[in-house]
């Protein structure tokens, strides 16, 4: 069989409602992955024995499982445990939020960790309640050391949703494998493919890159 | 009743005895200055009273309020006692003037200019007038520690405690600092003060307490104290100030 790249063309729309599919899981699971990250990391790092153990069961859980696992659970065990239906998008989206937000939770952790515990005393000490110093000192501070680690994590989240082809919910992958049982052009269309992903990732290294050089790192 | 006042204060860190049954009061207008060997629990005793640490027996009495009160009566005493500390700790992200408005503007609630104004004019009582818009990291240590001061100041404190305000510092920075702190003292300004510098204590110092093992043994006029030790412990202690 010949390679044909002109092949490519014919299916263009295609990969890029696929690849739209793919970029609506990730940016709807990341939104929702940030926000249970910095809840969960700022337990950890703060909250009293109770909250902390809440958070580090969670993410243990989740760190400890593979994502297709988490997946499967919330898309076909979950009904049947609380009686409820899911369609195959929203337990995508949800994979993503739960997934990401233990990892993001971690360096979340971290990032606020790594900054003095002296300027913290020292926001305390003028009479700050403690959220406020989060809030107005060191979180500030832990966000510059976040961007780094937190682009890693964008990159693997928007790579995992691919895993979701075993839910059958139409992202970037799964429409690659559907244009391929129709043609069988394997190598024009995983290339496509491969190169469509690049393209997204690519992207989200240059905005968090441009991100990071606008702010003084300290 | 004394401004701050301890009474049969305990502070444990798990099996550790840390301060023993402390019992202390500190008036207002009071200069004490607080010696001792490392590891006697001089910052502990310190911390104490701002609620850095949690004591965990006894009781400790500030302008009227007990430390065991809870989180919102806690922040009113941190309101009126400021610190100070070995390492400045300035927020590195923030101006000097930032440094010194962010108090007024995040506990007092005071209108953004009116913080700035306040914060333009405490740095330059601490003779910084010169240094406002700079970055901690664009600052000596002296510079640094004196902007420390001035943000405890802007909060209007009623005492100020200071953790080694000069530990930190080359000889030759030291000077600048134990400046600004006797003006205060001069003010009126009642002080709490950890430090190695004698001449202070001789010089500003209204009191003097040494500290071993978590127990104040000596409390005395400074200059007394200082010229005639009542045990040997602090003969011996001093020598090695010197
Ligand atoms: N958070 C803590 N946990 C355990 N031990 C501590 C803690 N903070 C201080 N200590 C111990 O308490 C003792 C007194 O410390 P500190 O008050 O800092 O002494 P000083 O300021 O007189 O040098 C030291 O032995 C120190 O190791
Ligand atoms: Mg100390």
């Amino acid at each position: 069989m010949q390679v044909d790249w002109s092949v490519i063309f014919d299916y263009i729309p295609q990969l890029i409602a696929g690849a739209k599919v793919t970029i609506y899981i990730t940016l709807a699971g990341l939104i929702g992955g940030v926000i249970i990250g910095t809840l969960g990391g700022l337990m950890r790092a703060y909250g009293g024995r109770i909250l902390n153990s809440i958070a580090f069961v969670y993410i243990e859980l989740i760190r400890g499982t593979p994502i297709v696992v988490q997946v499967m659970f919330l898309y076909f065990a979950l009904p049947v445990l609380a009686n409820i239906r899911i369609d195959p998008m929203s337990a995508a989206v949800l994979a993503i939020v739960v997934n990401s937000g233990a990892y993001i939770a971690e360096i979340v952790r971290g990032a606020f960790l790594s900054i003095s515990k002296g300027l913290n005393e020292a926001g305390l000490a003028i009479g700050m309640p403690q959220w406020k110093v989060l809030l107005y000192i060191i979180g500030p501070l832990a966000f510059r050391r976040l961007i780094p680690p937190l682009g890693n994590q964008f990159i693997v989240s928007l790579k995992d949703t691919s895993l979701f082809i075993v839910i059958g919910v139409g992202e970037l992958t799964r429409t690659g494998q559907e244009i391929m049982a129709a043609n069988f052009r394997a190598v024009e269309i995983w290339t496509a493919v491969a190169v469509i992903y690049l393209v997204l990732t690519g992207t989200m290294t240059v905005a968090l890159r441009t991100i990071e050089k606008r702010m003084r790192i300290l | 009743m004394s401004f701050i006042e301890f009474k049969k204060t305990s502070k444990s860190f798990g099996p550790l005895t840390i301060l023993k049954d402390v019992d202390l009061a500190i008036d207002v207008r009071e200069v004490v200055v607080l010696i001792g060997p490392s590891g006697s629990g001089k910052s502990t005793l310190l911390r104490c009273i701002n609620g850095l640490e949690t004591i965990t027996g006894g009781d400790l009495i500030v302008d009227g309020i007990s430390v065991k009160e809870g989180h919102a009566r806690l922040r009113e005493i941190r309101q009126e006692a400021g610190m100070v500390f070995q390492q400045f700790n300035l927020f590195p992200q923030m101006t000097a003037a930032q440094n010194v408005a962010i108090g007024p503007r995040r506990v007092r609630g005071t209108g953004k200019a009116q913080a700035r104004e306040e914060a333009l004019a405490l740095l330059a009582k601490v003779g910084l007038a010169d240094k406002t818009e700079h970055y901690p990291s664009e600052l000596s240590g002296g510079q640094q520690q004196r902007v420390a001061i001035a943000r405890a100041l802007a909060v209007k404190p009623k005492v100020i405690l200071f953790d080694e305000p000069t530990s930190a510092l080359d000889p030759e920075l030291r000077q600048e600092v134990l400046n600004v702190m006797r003006q205060l003292a001069e003010d009126g300004m009642t002080m709490v003060v950890v430090t190695h510098e004698m001449s202070f204590a001789k010089q500003v110092g209204t009191r003097l307490l040494f500290m071993e093992h978590g127990k104040i043994t000596v409390d005395g006029n400074p200059r007394d104290v200082i010229e005639n030790p009542p045990n040997d412990r602090l003969k011996d202690f001093l020598q090695h100030v010197h």
